[in-house]
């Protein structure tokens, strides 16, 4: 295919939020105060499990400044459970423990206050009356019938256990030459945005309306709010030109807003809470996957890979929450980029006395990519095979697509052995190799990484309807709105917070795209959610499509009203019109502007075509292209885009230290047209760093007490600087023929391969001592300790 | 309570405060400058970092009593005229320029690393540069971008045709 020529689009312009955010003049919602606001500190249980017999606020409400103490028997009387999304009505969630706590951290109570500090310091005067319960932290454990259930009366541990066949597995494991197995398991670790979550909130009982101002990336979330609160949905406001410090997935604060809206209603007052790292590490209900993978591989002595079988046992964490649908996304792509035949996948999640789980960049691809690629490595290293040859030999072909893989999704499109090609030459391959052979015969331990993968965007959530019978969930769209003012300029409305991912300059760029205007002329607003059109906010690398599909539909409209107003105006046909640079031009070389158009319709209606209404404006509300069905015998098509990262990785460390520096870092990426360069690379960027840390740094490791270790920056290590290393993006364009310009989701990309191809690296590096690093992280003290063990 | 008068971006600040209020506390809610923002409060991150007496330090581990009678530089006082509407400092441009931010929460802290480190380094190496922002964590970018902003920003402070008093951010908007 030819990459379409743009005026606009994947021109180098760089993202027009920048300049707020370079001069400190963000709206981050720790910025916003109210009038005679009050402020908000929870108290969390010691105990990873315990029954509540009595909680002593007696003391800290004599304290100057304390307003309340709202405990989690009031709330859980007041207010709706929070949302569940799977069918599990007796796991129930609320902001603060309900009689019995369920992990170390949880919060019991909530001390509101005229400032933060008096909050914290009324803390220390609240006595817990509890009786510790037996608890369980491992998910195989859980998984017995004899682990204590973190939910009694849920009867089990096990939210969610499906098991999946799709397509002749037993066949052809029977058929196949070779098989064999390996374990992977997937570390907890999370995306810790450098921001906390926070929320402010304010009811205002005239207007019998709640105020939500919230560091926020959640699909509905001013309905869950208003549902937990017994309001109706158009009580809630949620106000969407708030800046987010990051977020990559986590922030859904379902909980937080609900404690918070709660309060605001019962006092009168606005409120805020804003997490201290501490209850944003331990409770701030954040945390990632924790994966562990059986994969059973079926293959032939050429290196063809027939078929495979999967089980996922994932830790939820004490509640369950959207997260467990972590293992769902991962069915969408569940053979790679790869022709595998057939695969059987059981997917179990269960519970744990652990911090609850919550959405992370990706939704549960990267750890099943990491299973995938090892079981790429394993089957070379079985048949004694290049590993890229044998990834090579079993990639889908640019000639196979659209693709249709056994689990029900098509790919798309793409050039996966171009894509391959291209990074093999900018990394310098051969070279790679007599480095990393020089590497080894100074003394260190070197290895190179290899990862192929996909990113499927820009879904409908068909992932629920699946892996739940009850919800018919297939509708997840988008909206845009704009509006030609009447001095003729150009405002679009987006319905959504940001988070970094630059979605300003995605819909001005569009819409200068299409409309030929300039879009730094173009003002872009984010109204609140009554004001909005509706949408599902920026999850699942869903922006670029839908967004961007949605604000080019909009200028579509707005462009044919324009080309109508002209034709009405010239007397001549609108198809025999060409429309060029926002002005509409005859064939007799007459030309109607764009102000033409602008002062007939906001001023002469006497002069608008018959029927026209006035003004020019136009909206859309788009749903996920392919997006149209609900599961069929266990099998949906989820996604209709999905782009391809390759990740090519030389790293090394000295055997007695074990930390590994990366010495190269190449990507290639496709994700079709690419809106904006500088905002698809910085995501690339930001999510390999991401997935370093995964790989060699990043956990949430618990003491065998229930106790969370790792619940400062000095114990949860993410990348510097230092660890980051510098990165070769090679870029490779084959469109979508599912969207307006080509274009596919990346907000996810890097940190989807990044991960299997460190763990590649390492093994690489230590296969000649015959070590196998089969967890992430892969911290160096496991690596020293592993060689360490074997020369001893 | 006590008394404590700091210089926040060139206007004295007097106030009443308890010895625990941190700095950081103090340029958010008693200066009422809201660009300085806590990450960890507890001195890893960085996204707090202002310049006090010109050096980049982490304002959640300063009490406000220990910065009396300094000099401080927040984010809103880098850029044109001290904040001027719309002004932007070379390096805030450059990182712009260079997309070297995604969301915006570390970034007054990155800016004001580099404004340090551009001051006292003129010419520096990648390596620097590294070294100088590796106290500040940045889950966005990868630093790859934020990197090749503060190259950006010392090539155009090279080429510049007037120099700023040193220990001074860079001050002019780019023409």
């Amino acid at each position: 295919m030819v990459e379409k020529k743009y005026k606009f689009i994947s021109q180098p312009r760089h993202p027009s939020e920048n300049r707020r955010f370079v001069a400190g003049r963000g709206n981050f919602v720790a910025d916003i105060d109210r009038p005679n606001m009050l402020h908000v500190a929870p108290l969390s249980s010691h105990y990873p499990a315990a029954i509540i017999n009595n909680i002593d606020i007696s003391e800290a409400m004599m304290m100057d400044g304390v307003i309340d103490v709202i405990t989690g028997a009031e709330i859980g009387a007041a207010i709706q459970p929070l949302m569940n999304g799977l069918d599990t009505p007796k796991v129930q969630r609320f902001p603060l423990a309900v009689n019995r706590v369920r992990y170390a951290g949880e919060w019991v109570c909530a001390v509101v206050a005229e400032s933060r500090a008096i909050a914290e310091d009324a803390l220390e005067k609240i006595i817990i009356d509890a009786t510790p319960q037996p608890f369980v932290l491992d998910a195989e454990e859980a998984l017995l019938p004899s682990s204590p259930p973190v939910h009694p009366e849920h009867g089990s541990n096990i939210l969610l256990d499906r098991k999946f066949v799709w397509g002749t597995v037993g066949e052809d494991f029977v058929n196949a030459e070779h098989n064999l197995s390996f374990s992977v398991i997937w570390g907890r670790n999370s995306t810790v945005p450098i921001e906390t979550f926070g929320v402010v909130a304010e009811w205002n009982g005239w207007d019998n309306i709640l105020d939500v101002w919230a560091s926020v990336q959640m699909p509905k979330y001013s309905d869950q709010i208003a549902r937990c609160l017994n309001l109706p949905g158009n009580a809630v406001r949620v106000h969407y030109d708030v800046d987010v410090g990051g977020s990559y997935g986590v922030k859904r604060g379902i909980k937080h807003a609900t404690l918070i809206g709660y309060i605001a209603r019962k006092l009168g007052r606005p409120i805020r809470f804003i997490e201290d790292r501490l209850e944003n590490m331990r409770a701030g209900d954040a945390h990632g996957p924790e994966r562990k993978f059986n994969v059973e591989v079926a293959f032939e002595s050429d290196g063809n890979v027939r078929s495979m079988r999967m089980r996922a046992l994932d830790n939820a964490g004490a509640y369950a929450g959207r997260a467990p649908f972590q293992l769902g996304k991962p069915i969408s792509a569940i053979v790679g980029p790869y022709q595998i035949n057939s695969v059987s996948y059981h997917a179990i999640s269960v519970t744990s006395n652990k911090t609850v789980q919550e959405a992370v960049r990706g939704f549960g691809q990267a750890p099943t990519n990491y299973a995938i690629e090892t079981a790429m490595d394993r089957v070379a290293s079985f048949l004694k095979m290049d590993r890229l040859a044998l990834r090579q030999r079993n990639l889908i072909r640019s000639d196979q697509f659209p693709y249709l893989i056994p689990s029900g999704s098509t790919y798309d499109s793409g050039d996966y052995h171009a894509v391959i090609d291209k990074v093999l030459a900018a990394a310098d391959y051969k070279t790679l190799l007599v480095k990393r052979d020089h590497l080894r015969d100074e003394g260190m331990m070197a290895g190179i990484g290899i990862a192929a993968c996909l990113e499927p965007s820009g879904g409908n959530s068909s992932f629920e309807p699946l892996l739940n019978e009850a919800n018919k969930t297939s509708t997840w769209m988008e909206s845009c709105q704009i509006n030609v003012d009447g001095l003729g300029h150009l405002t679009a409305r987006i319905h959504t917070t940001s988070s970094g991912q630059g979605h300003e300059t995605l819909v001005s760029t569009v819409l200068g795209e299409v409309l030929e205007i300039d879009p730094s002329n173009i003002r872009i607003t984010r109204p609140n959610s009554l004001e909005s059109l509706p949408g599902n906010s920026p999850v699942g690398s869903r922006m670029a499509i839908m967004l961007g599909g949605a604000a080019a539909r909009s200028a579509e409209k707005l462009k044919a009203k324009l080309i109508k107003i002209a034709a009405h105006s010239l007397g001549i046909d609108a198809e025999k019109l060409t429309y060029a640079g926002g002005n509409v031009l005859a064939p007799d070389g007459r030309k109607h502007t764009w102000q033409d158009a602008v002062e007939l319709a906001h001023r002469q209606f006497h002069n608008l075509p018959e029927g026209m209404d006035p003004g020019l404006a136009a909206f859309d509300i788009m749903q996920v292209p392919t997006g149209n069905a609900l599961p069929v015998d266990g099998k949906v098509h989820m996604y209709p885009c999905y782009s391809f990262e390759f990740h090519l990785v030389l790293l090394a460390f000295d055997p007695v230290i074990g930390r590994p520096e990366i010495h190269s870092y190449t990507v290639g990426h496709d994700c079709g047209t690419v809106i904006n360069p500088a905002i698809v690379s910085g995501m690339t960027y930001g999510g390999i760093a991401h997935g370093i840390g995964a790989a060699l740094l990043e956990e949430f490791a618990y003491d065998p007490n229930g106790q969370l270790m790792t619940q400062s920056f000095l114990d949860y290590l993410m990348p510097s600087s230092h660890e980051v290393p510098p990165i070769q993006i090679v870029k490779h364009c084959t469109p979508s023929p599912h969207t307006v310009f080509g274009q596919k989701g990346s907000g996810e990309s890097g940190y989807l391969g990044s991960p299997a191809a460190i763990s590649s690296a390492i093994n690489d590096a230590v296969s000649a001592l015959d070590i196998r690093f089969e967890k992430l992280p892969i911290r160096m003290s496991a690596i020293s300790d592993a060689i360490a063990n074997k020369s001893a | 309570m006590i008394q404590v008068s700091i210089e926040v971006n060139g206007k004295t600040v007097t106030a009443e405060v308890e010895p625990r209020l941190t700095l950081l506390d103090f340029i958010r809610d008693v200066a009422g400058l809201k660009g300085t923002h806590a990450g960890c409060e507890h001195g890893v991150c960085g996204a707090c970092t202002v310049l006090v007496e010109g050096n980049a330090i982490r304002s959640c581990l300063v009490l406000a009593v220990q910065a009396d009678e300094q000099e401080v530089i927040s984010i809103e006082g880098v850029g044109g005229d001290l904040g001027r509407s719309g002004e932007l400092s070379i390096v805030q441009d450059a990182f712009c320029e260079a997309h070297g931010l995604q969301c915006g929460y570390c970034t007054p802290g990155m800016v004001l690393v580099a404004e340090a480190l551009l001051a006292d380094t003129p010419n520096p190496t990648e390596g620097d540069i590294r070294e100088a922002i590796s106290g500040n964590i940045c889950r966005c970018t990868g630093y790859v971008q934020i990197v090749e902003a503060v190259m950006l920003a010392a090539d155009r402070l090279a080429n510049r045709n007037y120099k700023s008093k040193p220990g001074q951010p860079s001050d002019q908007t780019l023409g």
